[in-house]
């Protein structure tokens, strides 16, 4: 059963079709990956299916929901997280706080049981920081809780980015090229992390650019080129798929000329 | 530690009316205590929520006329409204600031940043352009006289010393309510919309929800020291609504440092008592805006993150 269904979704930014008419599933357990050369629109369909920015056209099925148009943080509490493709954590706070955050869904507090100090607030704050140290401890920053987020290097600001992404407890996990700028270590120790979030029943959408990661890690891989999909396969399949070489050398083309 | 510190805090200023004997010093710690409740209102915000109102003194004077009308009592075309006790005339105020502060947190969501501030000067505006032209109701710029002050369980709050602990008390709750709202899931909301929004919505945060509970209960606090103040000076006039005290609570807060606890208190405190205390030495009032102004700017420029960070860091280096 596809958990994501997206159905002839378009994004127009004024004379510019970032996205055609794109098709795709994700199945419930996979890990598809979505790639293809700078500009071709991986990012604009992420921010179109997670309730960035109103597609022009189309629709996108979460658990057979059409989520077109609803806000964000619900499409967010139905199981749909995207992280991003920028660095992005909540800066001035400590890694701790930051998972507490993502934890947000998962709190039950009422403004007045707040305010009023119930005793059930305290015994939820308990429970939360017990979870968010838990997830610390899952992506190895358990030494780094209390270190504002903004100060850590920057491959475990990515790694937080994800555990924040964990707490919000997707179901569907978008990631928007997660090792970027990680050195090779990182990233094979990354793709392990990928196999562990696997395990815990998340299915991934996974937009990245290391092509070593995503063969090693995707079940199917979608190749977009200028808003359009060109491919579609196994990684072995798209490896090999002539119009994928083409849009890829062409990019690395358009670049030594410019 | 820290605890031992709070608690002889408070007894010192919950004693201080019977050692310090001085009407004229319990007059301004009153007015400062009344300012330093606004500036904890507005720091949450500020600080945490990240929303600069330049405005927020709408909710102080909406709060002043809103419970001096309804202790009053009033007889207009539409509506009479015969006196009431004071105390519900207070929570009348707290509520009418709150509600305004409803709307003004729903708009806070279509609108933010730069066009927000504005929003929010041209709402104390309109606020206090109603207050002027509303003579029936208003009096106008005659001001509202004779407002009385609060009696509650037999006691009235008429002198100096009983307005000081009504003040320092709801000044204490209002911390309390500030302290348990950002140490929970709602203030961490905040936090992390003020922070970084987008990352604050991909992990469910509300935006509306969020920015209106901040707007709500900070108008309403807001809402709660214009009433206090109301019923202390008895006289409310729309002078109330002068840019300047917006000013006086954002300097408040932005000195003090914003998004701590402590620095709405520190900060009120400072820029509280210092014209007062400058006047102590007979110093020129022109020479007193200078140092006020030059010790506003010295904290800005040395300490932008604001005076308890900066104390914070320091003992921290300490030990
Ligand atoms: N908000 C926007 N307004 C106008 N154009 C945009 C906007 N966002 C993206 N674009 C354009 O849409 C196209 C697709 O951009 P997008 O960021 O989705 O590409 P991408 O596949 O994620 O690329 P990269 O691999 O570099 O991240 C680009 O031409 C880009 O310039
Ligand atoms: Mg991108």
């Amino acid at each position: 059963m596809a958990l994501l269904a997206v159905n002839n979704l378009s994004v127009r930014f004024g004379g510019l079709l970032a996205i055609e008419s794109l098709s795709l599933e994700v199945r419930e357990g996979e890990v598809l990956s979505l790639i293809g050369p700078n500009g071709a629109g991986k990012t604009t369909a992420f921010n179109a299916i997670s309730g960035y920015l109103r597609p022009t056209g189309g629709e996108v099925f979460f658990k057979d929901k059409n989520i077109v148009g609803r806000n964000t943080n619900d499409i967010a509490a139905l199981g749909l997280v995207r992280t991003f493709q920028k660095t992005s954590v909540f800066p001035n706070r400590s890694a701790l706080e930051n998972i507490l955050i993502g934890l947000h869904l998962t709190s039950k507090q009422s403004p007045f049981a707040i305010m009023l100090a119930l005793p059930s607030v305290a015994r939820d704050e308990r429970l939360l920081a017990a979870e968010a140290e838990r997830i610390l401890d899952f992506v190895n920053l358990q030494n780094k809780k209390d270190e504002l987020a903004g100060a850590l290097p920057y491959g475990e600001q990515r790694l937080l980015e994800v555990a924040i992404a964990l707490a919000a407890k997707p179901k569907l996990l978008l990631l928007d090229e997660p090792v970027s700028g990680m050195n090779p270590s990182e990233t094979a120790s990354f793709m392990a992390k990928l196999a562990e979030i696997r395990a815990l029943g998340i299915t991934i959408l996974l937009v990245e650019h290391d092509m070593k990661m995503v063969m090693g890690v995707s079940d199917r891989v979608v190749c977009l080129s200028q808003g359009r999909i060109i491919a579609n396969g196994t990684p072995a399949e798209i490896q090999s798929n002539p119009e994928v070489i083409r849009a890829y050398l062409g990019e690395r083309h358009k670049r030594v000329v410019s | 530690m820290k605890a031992a510190f709070t608690i002889a805090g408070l007894v010192v200023l919950a004693t201080l009316p019977w050692w310090l004997d001085n009407p004229y010093i319990l007059h301004v710690l009153i007015v400062t205590g009344i300012f330093i409740i606004a500036a904890i209102s507005l720091n949450l915000l500020l600080g945490y929520a990240g929303q600069l109102s330049l405005g927020h003194v709408a909710f102080f004077g909406i709060g002043a006329y809103a419970s001096s009308l309804v202790s009053l009592g009033f007889d207009i075309s539409l509506l009479t409204l015969k006196p009431k006790p004071v105390w519900m005339a207070m929570l009348a105020g707290i509520a009418a600031a709150g509600l305004c502060g409803w709307l003004i947190g729903r708009i806070a969501f279509k609108v933010r940043g730069a066009y927000f501030v504005i929003v929010s000067i041209s709402f104390v505006e309109v606020v206090r352009l109603v207050a002027v032209n509303w003579v029936e109701l208003t009096q106008g710029p005659m001001a509202l006289n004779n407002i009385p002050p609060l009696s509650l369980l037999g006691i009235s709050f008429l002198k100096k010393p009983s307005n000081y602990w009504l003040v320092l008390t709801v000044a204490v709750i209002s911390y309390v309510l500030v302290k348990r709202l950002v140490q929970s899931k709602a203030g961490r909301a905040m936090v992390a919309l003020a922070e970084n929004e987008p990352l604050a919505r991909s992990v469910g945060v509300d935006v509306t929800r969020t920015l209106v509970l901040a707007t709500v209960v900070s108008a309403a606090m807001a809402g709660a020291a214009g009433a206090l103040y109301a019923h202390y000076i008895r006289i409310v006039d729309p002078d109330v609504f002068l840019f300047i005290y917006t000013v006086t609570m954002v300097i408040m807060v932005v000195t003090g440092g914003k998004g701590t606890l402590a620095g709405p208190i520190i900060g009120g405190l400072i820029f509280g008592l210092l014209p007062e205390g400058l006047r102590a030495f007979s110093i020129k009032p022109e020479i007193q805006w200078i140092i006020y102004g030059v010790l506003m700017l010295a904290v800005v420029y040395f300490l932008p993150a604001g005076i308890v960070p900066a104390l914070k860091r320091r003992l921290r280096w300490l030990s």
